[in-house]
């Protein structure tokens, strides 16, 4: 008598759960990624599209400094939302060009002092290729690891740094997991040394309080599209006084932004991204305690329903809105095909165009089972309950109807210790 | 990234999803891949010993939804052929069935190694040696 178990006819994208009130699709959670313009930044920038053309270069005419008037409005609002003063803030095209002025710029200029750089290996993209590219040209640099929780080690940083070290570059939140450095201990350790603090702060700006002064951190890059203002335009905040940072030019061209950034501005983005610091300044308070609400109801939600989750990421030092976490034994782009009308990310290999697993849930020692079926929520200002609750049914339906698909699950459930299996991987 | 509709269809309606009972003489069961490497699948093979022909198949994958297609595929190919028939599956035939892109091969040669493990297991079980033909075409 065969022991069988058949069920054929699984329908994994069939919902039961009917569409709530006040939810559209498709959903879109993934505010890490980017951010839909708020509708207020379009008002304000509409004008310097359509009337207000001018280039706020052309210091001779009305067109020109109705331009400039505005950019400089733009750069108060930024200076504001994170503690500066207007002349300590560059516009850019956008945070990877803020990264790549503030790590060539620097490492540049302070040539003669020394050729160590230290970052972290969680960190963007855009900091890590531009330490590579700066390896290269015969900088040596130190890739601090991170622990189980996404944070680095004081200590670790400490013992890295030495008499020929110029910079430190630790970004304040993760775009991944969300998890939120230590980064005043890390600014105040770097003044001690006399070595520049920059931070990657593009996750952190307008869902955090972020205080250079307080902070101690010297230089800074922030994007416009993840705060629900523009694509196209950053800034990089270059401290003036104690101490004054040098920036040396990448891109040469007429000498505007003080030297450090050659280039027509670009008005209407900047005004754009103005008008986004503006409103993330007034609502950050309310805004942060709402998300956390809905973040927190959302992992709740998957922890009563399912077995096998798992938060990826200290919790305690973490943005309002993000949620990492690892359905087990479930694979991530599986997952994602049966929620396809909900926008959110994976760390699975499958869903990356090189097939690489997450580097920073690797970085965080998770096996690569556990972040191939990881997924990243980033809940946002436009976020509503309605839809938290219309994504956690339909996730924990879709996982749910994985799982009979799962021989992992199945194993395990039997009380088979998968890591004693002998795979014959190909 | 667009998924054939062929695949879709496999993801929303999979074939023969379950599990055989691994220890009768007349299953076979393949279990390919690795959890590091974010696909595994378990493909198993009922047999009829007189006749050689596959009667009944079944799968478990964990993996994404082109893993899932192919391996739901190779049971449906599977049923109702004979062993050597079987064997003679290639992963070319499910990439072109499911329209896989370049990307997502990997995926239709862990459905045909589930395939021929299953096969082998079976083999093994019941004392069946390899015939040379086969051995060549693989």
């Amino acid at each position: 008598m065969s022991n069988e178990m058949s069920n054929s006819g699984v329908v994994i994208s069939e919902s039961s759960t009917p569409l709530p009130s006040g939810v559209h699709l498709p959903i879109y959670m993934d505010n890490h990624a980017t951010t839909p313009l708020d509708p207020r930044v379009l008002a304000a920038m509409m004008p310097y599209f359509t009337s207000t053309f001018g280039n706020a270069a052309s210091r001779n005419h009305s067109f020109g400094w109705e331009a400039e008037k505005a950019v400089e409005a733009a750069r108060e609002q930024i200076a504001k939302l994170i503690g500066a003063t207007s002349k300590e803030i560059i516009f850019t095209s956008g945070a990877t060009e803020s990264n790549n002025l503030a790590l060539k710029g620097i490492a540049e200029m302070y040539r003669e002092r020394g050729n160590h750089i230290i970052t972290q290996v969680t960190e963007h993209k855009a900091v890590l290729d531009t330490c590579k590219k700066l390896e290269k040209q015969g900088y040596r640099v130190t890739y601090l690891p991170v622990g189980a929780d996404g944070l680095i080690d004081l200590e670790d940083l400490k013992r890295a740094m030495d008499d020929k070290t110029i910079l430190v570059s630790i970004m304040y939140a993760n775009n991944e997991i969300g998890v939120i450095q230590p980064i005043a201990e890390i600014g105040r350790l770097c003044h001690e040394k006399g070595i520049l603090f920059h931070t990657d702060a593009v996750q952190a700006v307008g869902k955090i309080p972020v205080d250079v002064q307080k902070d101690n951190i010297d230089v800074l890059s922030l994007s416009g599209h993840k705060i629900y203002g523009p694509k196209g335009v950053g800034a990089l905040y270059v401290r003036r006084r104690n101490p004054r940072v040098q920036i040396s030019e990448q891109i040469n061209g007429g000498g505007h932004e003080r030297g450090m950034r050659s280039g027509t501005l670009n008005v209407p983005g900047i005004v754009g991204l103005g008008k986004a610091c503006e409103i993330c300044r007034e609502e950050m308070e309310s805004e942060a305690k709402r998300e956390k609400e809905l973040r927190d109801y959302l992992r709740n939600k998957f922890e009563k329903a399912l077995d096998y989750v798992h938060v990826n990421g200290n919790m305690e030092h973490h943005l309002p809105g993000n949620l990492n976490m690892s359905f087990v034994y479930v694979e991530g782009e599986s997952l994602l095909m049966g929620i396809n009308d909900v926008a959110v990310s994976s760390g699975s290999a499958c869903t990356s165009a090189t097939l690489e697993p997450s580097y920073v849930l690797k970085a965080l020692g998770l096996g690569d089972d556990v972040a191939h079926s990881s997924i990243r929520f980033g809940l946002g200002r436009f976020n509503t309950k309605a839809e938290v609750d219309y994504v956690a049914d339909k996730i924990i339906d879709v996982v749910s109807k994985l799982r009979e698909l799962s021989p992992l699950y199945e194993m395990v459930k039997e009380g088979i210790d998968l890591s004693k299996i002998e795979w014959a991987a190909h | 990234m667009a998924y054939s509709d062929k695949v879709v269809d496999h993801y929303n309606n999979p074939r023969n999803v379950g599990t055989l009972d691994k220890s009768a003489a007349e299953v076979g069961t393949g279990l390919v891949g690795a959890p590091e490497c974010g696909d595994v699948m378990r493909l198993q093979i009922r047999v009829n010993p007189e006749t050689n022909v596959i009667e009944d198949a079944k799968f478990k994958t964990f993996g994404c939804g082109s893993a899932i297609a192919s391996s739901s595929l190779a049971t449906e190919w599977v049923k109702g052929k004979t062993i050597d028939e079987a064997m003679a599956i290639t992963n070319t035939d499910i990439v072109k069935e499911l329209a896989l892109p370049p990307v997502k091969i990997h995926c239709s040669v862990l459905a045909e190694d589930a395939i021929r493990a299953a096969i082998g297991d079976w083999k093994k079980k019941n004392n069946v040696a390899e015939t040379s033909a086969v051995v060549a075409a693989h």
